[in-house]
């Protein structure tokens, strides 16, 4: 029964949290005078509301899963690791850079080694706020997001200099990708195979954190390092590798969004899927499994945000606001865990009370 | 590249290190005051962000600087409020809560300063030090000493934190919170209460940072305004082992690093541009591997804090 509960309450708490901050991005744009019904009407018609959206939305949460796995598999190992979006830029322009380096076969083998690079940029970079870590105590979550904007200027120095394609006048660019390297669609619908690698991704991570000796390993090492140490458990290496595995995610988002949708690397790769990626996981709780349902979900909000522009005339930075607001929810929640369970126990007599003696 | 534009490039750079330095300044020593207390807020960031478009907004609406440097100071209070009673209930991580206002301080700016992008507000009136010295307008070092007008406030304002937590009660007990929760509470002061109060004022010291960005030469209002000053602050408060008057040096070392990229570019050397503006971020990471031990607990450090342990 007690597990039922502990289920119960970790779906409600996320939900209620969830419904608290849509609730107050309705009275936010109510305050500046719009229709909070329309509003809402207009994220989960945006979201989910036809098929088009709906391909919209899939494509939107590809990348999500993947950098939310760059905060969620740190943080399992005990590290607040918020520098997604560096390693997604890194992972962007090293896919786009490989094909100036080396020849590549064409077709599918090609494209798999331009994701290859990208996991191991992403890798790289995440790594290296892992190693500083536990090398020389430097707190992780500056480090991580310090080094996410070097990455971002690493990456213009690149793309607007020595590797910029003469031909993108207006939006410097990389040279696009060769027909036959880039990611196709899944047959029949516009969402593109880094969707699948998503899923993958995750379901890989849950498996990995849940079933394998190394992911309990972990596990322990960020739960409870005092333990981990007294049963000698390696815990640098433990934390590099959960750190390098989160990284490869976020690069290998960077390398899909530029080998499926823009085909090049550009200004349009630094949108701030990493940040986004941050929120989800800490919606799904570091859970890789809940990943896939929350990104879908925060997914479909970014992309109903250019429709909430279009009909409402509000700003670009609404789903911002609207995501600031569930963060906060999110956080607050967590006041309320083991106290919701009180209220549902307390509705149900004593076990035994019925038929105790008068 | 000439004798004369290696002299242009040091004088943009010492000017520099006051224009760039003063937001530095402001937001380390509100972060200062809010680690002293055993908290530490991240999302000094986002209040960077928030202030910077809520003191253009009070200076644009009203046409009078100082009610926008008023409603910038107020707005970062308000949002590091936010953050002080959010981190302030059961289960929840000061660090988590500051990524969570780092991103909504910055969306509910873009929300909200949507309308401010294209107009022009009045501006803090700068210190003309290079009129008082005699030197002649339009030169580069007369430029260069048109010094941002809350600099000294910044100045004083470190003096004063130092003096503060050094000889008055208030600074006492705000120390004695971050120092050692157990004995404040034997002593009967509400630790939750002081370190909300220090969060709240350090956000508002910080507000000031965002009116300094956006008030200030060559300031105005746009989305790309602070784009990590708020977060290489925090950890500015680390390398000068939270002692205020040291931020002050340690404000206009970054100041002057970040000065770097725009002056060499205004001599010519443009190549890497990029590279130069990430010149602040690296030395950051540099200095925390330097001085961060994973042995030790940092010299200075408030023992309830987080970051350090």
């Amino acid at each position: 029964m007690s597990r039922w509960h502990d289920t119960a309450e970790a779906l409600a708490l996320p939900l209620l949290a969830l419904a608290g901050g849509l609730g107050l991005f309705g009275v936010f744009v109510w305050l500046q005078g719009h229709d909070p019904l329309q509003a809402w009407a207009l994220l989960f018609r945006g979201a989910f509301g036809d098929s088009f959206s709906l391909q919209n939305t899939l494509v939107r949460a590809a990348p999500l899963m993947l950098t939310a796995l760059a905060v969620a598999l740190p943080a399992r190992a005990g590290l607040t690791i918020i520098g997604g979006e560096g390693a997604l830029v890194l992972g962007g322009l090293a896919c786009a850079a490989v094909p100036y380096a080396v020849g590549l076969p064409a077709g599918g083998a090609g494209t798999a080694v331009l994701l290859l690079a990208a996991s191991l940029a992403g890798a790289a970079w995440i790594a290296l706020a892992g190693f500083l870590r536990q090398w020389r105590g430097v707190n992780e979550t500056i480090s991580s997001l310090l080094l996410g904007y070097v990455a971002i200027a690493l990456f213009k120095h690149w793309v607007e200099g020595p590797l910029r394609d003469p031909a993108s006048l207006n939006k410097p660019s990389t040279m696009p990708l060769e027909e036959s390297l880039r990611i196709g669609t899944v047959a029949g619908t516009d969402v593109h195979f880094g969707l699948v690698f998503g899923i993958v991704a995750c379901l890989a991570a849950g498996f990995w954190l849940s079933l394998t000796t190394h992911g309990f390993a972990t596990r322990v090492v960020g739960g409870n390092p005092r333990a981990a140490q007294l049963v000698g458990l390696p815990a640098t290496a433990l934390v590099v590798t959960a750190c390098a595995l989160g990284g490869a995610a976020a690069g290998l988002a960077g390398g899909i969004e530029v080998a499926a949708v823009h085909t090049s690397a550009n200004a349009s790769l630094i949108v701030g899927l990493g940040y986004t990626g941050i929120l989800v996981s800490f919606v799904a709780r570091h859970q890789p499994l809940a990943i896939i349902p929350v990104a879908i979900l925060f997914g479909g909000f970014l992309a109903a945000g250019s429709l909430l522009q279009r009909r409402m005339g509000l700003p670009d930075a609404s789903v911002q606001v609207l995501m600031g607001f569930c963060f906060v929810f999110i956080l607050a929640s967590e006041a309320w865990r083991g106290r919701l369970r009180g209220l549902f126990a307390a509705r149900r007599p004593p076990v035994g009370a019925a038929g105790a003696p008068a | 590249m000439t004798g004369s534009a290696l002299l242009d490039v040091l004088v943009a750079v010492l000017g520099g290190a006051i224009r760039v330095g003063t937001p530095f300044l402001f937001v380390s020593l509100g972060e200062c005051l809010t680690e002293k207390a055993g908290r530490i807020n991240l999302g000094l960031e986002g209040v960077l962000v928030f202030s910077a478009m809520a003191g253009f907004g009070g200076s644009y609406l009203s046409g009078l600087w100082w009610v926008g440097v008023l409603a910038a100071a107020g707005s970062g209070a308000l949002i590091a409020l936010l953050h002080g009673l959010v981190s302030s209930l059961p289960r929840v991580n000061d660090i988590a809560a500051g990524i969570a206002i780092m991103l909504l301080g910055g969306g509910l700016a873009f929300y909200l300063g949507k309308p401010l992008i294209q107009p022009q507000a009045v501006q803090v009136p700068p210190l003309p030090l290079g009129d008082w010295l005699g030197l002649v307008p339009g030169s580069a070092a007369h430029a260069a000493l048109q010094v941002n007008g809350l600099f000294p406030i910044g100045v004083a304002l470190a003096l004063l934190m130092a003096w503060a937590l050094a000889h008055t009660g208030w600074g006492l007990k705000v120390r004695m919170v971050g120092d050692s929760a157990d004995a404040a509470r034997a002593l009967g002061t509400s630790v939750t209460g002081v370190r909300v109060a220090a969060t709240t004022v350090g956000g508002a010291i910080a507000g000031l940072g965002g009116a300094s960005l956006s008030l200030v030469f060559p300031g105005s209002w746009n989305e790309a305004l602070s784009s990590g000053q708020g977060l290489i602050a925090v950890a500015l408060v680390i390398f000068a082992r939270w002692q205020p008057v040291k931020c002050l040096w340690a404000a206009l070392l970054f100041g002057g690093a970040g000065a770097l990229g725009p002056a060499l570019q205004s001599v010519g050397v443009s190549g890497y541009y990029y590279l130069f503006n990430a010149v602040p971020y690296a030395l950051t990471l540099a200095i925390l591997v330097w001085t961060c031990s994973p042995t030790r607990a940092l010299q200075g450090a408030p023992a309830e804090l987080g970051v350090s342990r």
